[in-house]
């Protein structure tokens, strides 16, 4: 869909996935990489593959000078940088608007470019603090906690792809670009759906709340979330509305059949069942027998019984079972692709089917422009 | 006339759907000007407005809560019996007025609703729509129902939060769906480009899971590559000693991290620990892990006498990466969020002043904003019907006496 936009993606790992979003639509992505950077690691060639490698040194007058050149024929330039470094200078707008008044210059900074804290460091750890995430994940009177895999980059980059592409919306109007400053810290506020209307409409502050979900219930009573199960864990909540009590009811009917003791699910209406008024009581006893039987029985087994009786659950899934996962090979989710080595490497496809085809993966992970001079010609 | 101040202004989208998947999309595309008509019924109206507190004083209503009103402010609301002709019949007429639906249903609900991508496309060719589901239109569990907050789970997030071997930890709310909304609207924008091109729509389906899964590509890779399992870990990070969350006076903490030998030394230094900056045992990450109890310990007796916000500005000062473990209610007073408007403040008729959340970017000459409150329920009938789809007078009151408003 964005056939023939030019992307110059200048990013470190903050910005990476923007360019891997609109490569995967179709843009034609070059990504900037300093001389001897590292570009063999899982994380660099996963969201760096379907960009082009040309290899530039922007600490040098050849490689500015290089990069304007490349600036000046390109659509839109995406750029890590914090507010005060010499790469703030070099992705200045307003420099590079002369050189392209129609280019979009996307600068992805940990905290915005403007601020009292425009400037300060900032890895993912500090990010999922900074946007309150930490303090909703991990045991109530435990650490707060990041997640393990870097999530706070991805939610930059993703924000940064819909910012290049809203200011495209504009420039078809207006025939010129603009800056777009992406702050990772509002990126990731994003993620922490709607906790802080609690504070602003109930003045209470949700917290982190171990395995378990709580708001849901007038008495304060919280739902476990995760069990136990022979080979992992399983996530089941009891629910209210329509699909939850239909859950509640066909878990009730598969516990039957295997002849699993109920104990309170015996005499539960699960139709008129309201999680929003159950007490802690009342919900530890209904748990109680659902947590014996879920130790029963595989994540396979739940996923295969959750999906045919239409219960609302899933298992928690390692890579290794989303990697053999026959869903997303029906949908072609998976794309090969020519990595280092000539090695063939299975990556994760475009986001979409689009038009009822997933866009394909055109450029593999190997470096292959090795130096400027080669890039010139291409 | 100079140029419009919203990037998007002109652009039609209308919404089938509810919770946050489908609706999140519109809301980020309303804040930069395009016109959003989120569709409900009366008889079901979206699920955030009654199954998810916090409500106004406490009490649940259609128009009370503040869920709903998160994610659907600066849209138009207008309610349709979906099960009645006529209001069907207005509901495709909404679609081809549109340049862009949206729907985040159960696949085959909209093509049951007469609303198919197919069957508009006949009278709108360049319509662009976007069907949002668990698993994607297809594929043998396409038809699973479901809700993010557990689809995290199945996308791998959930298992990768946690201490070492402890159980998996929630993630807040539908963690995945706000991955495959800002997926979504990313691609719906790519979308809406090739039409002004090409002349041509779109038909766009997303998996979320799909969607949630990108977050993970790295480890993903990784696992197809070397055959490693990654595993939660706490808040240790392979390439930073230390790298943590530490406890502070009053109650905060603070999220700190040293990526090198020189910034571990002026860490030593800010803290009080000068001894460290010329131990070589320490100067290498090897060495910091291997004395991670000795390092933490006096972190941990710096930080707990300062509170979190005067304690990450020293470090910040001395060069390392520091912020304070924001909760909720620190959102509200974060200097740097207050400074860039982060929180932009409108009034809705029941809620009263409610803040919503404005763009996690800033376009220099095509600003976004929260344009207004979330809608009440069916407050925009007349607007859209009439003044949208040119609907008289007497055909509002002939269709609103058929029930088609639900």
């Amino acid at each position: 869909m964005l056939k023939g936009l030019q992307v110059l993606d200048c990013t470190d790992r903050l910005g990476w996935l923007a360019g891997r979003l609109l490569a995967d639509l179709g843009a034609e992505v070059a990504k900037i990489e300093a001389p001897h950077a590292e570009v063999h690691s899982p994380e660099w060639r996963a969201l760096n593959v379907n960009k082009q490698l040309v290899r530039l040194d922007l600490s040098r007058h050849s490689g500015q000078f290089e990069l304007d050149r490349l600036a000046a024929g390109a659509d839109i330039l995406l750029a890590t940088f914090r507010p005060g470094t010499p790469e703030a200078a070099l992705f200045d707008h307003g420099r590079l608007s002369a050189l392209n008044a129609r280019l979009i210059v996307v600068a992805i900074s940990p905290f915005g470019l403007s601020g009292p804290k425009a400037s300060w460091l900032a890895s993912d750890l500090e990010l999922m603090a900074a946007s309150g995430a930490m303090s909703l994940a991990g045991e109530p009177e435990g650490t707060p906690l990041r997640i393990s895999a870097p999530q706070s980059y991805s939610w930059a980059g993703a924000q940064a792809a819909l910012g290049a592409l809203t200011a495209l919306a504009a420039r078809a109007r207006t025939g010129r670009g603009q800056r777009v400053d992406v702050s990772a810290q509002a990126a990731t506020i994003v993620a922490l759906a709607h906790a802080p209307t609690f504070v602003d409409i109930a003045g209470t502050t949700p917290l982190r709340s171990g395995a378990f979900v709580t708001g849901r219930s007038m008495h304060g009573a919280r739902y476990r979330v995760f069990w136990p199960c022979r080979d992992g864990f399983v996530n089941f909540i009891l629910y209210g509305g329509v699909a939850g009590t239909r859950s509640l009811a066909q878990l009730v009917s598969w516990m039957r059949e295997c002849g699993a003791p109920l104990g309170a699910l015996t005499q539960l209406d699960s139709s008129s069942w309201d999680p929003t008024l159950a007490t802690q009581a009342e919900v530890d006893a209904l748990e109680s027998p659902i947590a014996a039987f879920f130790s029963t029985v595989t994540k396979r087994e739940f996923l295969e019984q959750a999906h045919r009786r239409e219960m609302l659950g899933y298992p928690v899934n390692t890579v290794a079972d989303i990697a053999a996962d026959p869903q997303l090979a029906a949908r072609g989710f998976w794309q090969d692709v020519t990595g280092a080595d000539d090695r063939i490497e299975r990556h994760c496809g475009c986001f979409a089917i689009i038009d009822g085809e997933r866009p394909p993966l055109v450029v593999g992970s190997a470096p292959r422009a090795a130096s400027p001079e080669e890039t010139q010609s291409t | 006339m100079s140029a419009s101040p919203n990037a998007l202004a002109g652009v039609r989208i209308v919404e089938f759907g509810g919770y946050a998947a489908g609706p999140h999309i519109g809301k980020m595309l309303a804040n930069f000007g395009a016109t959003v008509v989120h569709v409900e019924s009366r008889a079901r109206p979206d699920g955030f407005r009654m199954q998810y507190p916090p409500y106004k004083d406490g009490h649940p209503g259609v128009n009370s809560g503040g869920c709903f009103a998160y994610f659907n402010d600066s849209k138009l609301g207008v309610t349709l019996d979906l099960k009645n002709p006529q209001g069907r019949a207005l509901a495709r007429r909404l679609s081809l007025w549109s340049e862009v639906v949206i729907e985040n249903m159960r696949p085959g609900v909209i093509e049951r609703l007469g609303l198919a991508f197919d069957a508009l496309k006949a009278d709108n060719p360049a319509l662009i729509m976007l069907s949002s589901c668990n698993m994607g239109q297809t594929g043998p569990r396409a038809d699973t129902p479901g809700f993010g907050s557990q689809l995290t789970a199945l996308a791998g997030i959930c298992g990768l939060t946690g201490e070492r071997g402890g159980l998996p930890t929630v993630l807040y709310g539908p963690y995945i769906d706000f991955i495959a909304s800002t997926l979504g609207a990313v691609a719906v924008l790519a979308a809406l480009e090739r039409r002004r091109r090409t002349g041509t729509g779109a038909r766009i389906d997303i998996s979320q899971y799909e969607a949630g899964l990108m977050f993970l590509a790295g480890p993903l890779l990784e696992y197809e590559l070397s055959g490693r399992i990654a595993e939660c870990s706490g808040n240790d990070d392979p390439h930073a000693m230390p790298h943590g969350a530490y406890r502070c006076a009053a109650g905060g903490w603070i999220a700190l991290s040293c990526w090198s030998s020189e910034e571990f030394a002026a860490l030593a230094a800010a803290i009080g620990q000068p001894q460290w900056q010329s131990d070589a045992c320490y100067a290498a990450l090897s060495g910091r892990s291997n004395a991670a109890g000795v390092i933490d310990a006096a972190i941990c007796a710096w930080t707990s006498e300062r509170e979190a916000s005067s304690a990450a500005a020293i470090l910040q000062r001395a060069g390392v990466h520091a912020y304070p473990v924001n909760t909720m209610a620190d959102l509200f007073i974060d200097p740097q969020l207050v400074a860039r408007g982060q929180w932009q403040r409108r009034h809705h008729a029941v809620i009263g002043d409610q803040a919503y959340c404005a763009p996690a970017f800033q376009l220099s000459d095509t600003p976004g904003e929260v344009t207004a409150a979330a809608p009440l329920l069916g407050a925009d009938n007349d607007k859209v019907f009439r003044d949208c789809l040119g609907l008289s007078e007497s055909d509002c009151a002939a269709l609103r006496e058929a029930g088609a408003f639900g």
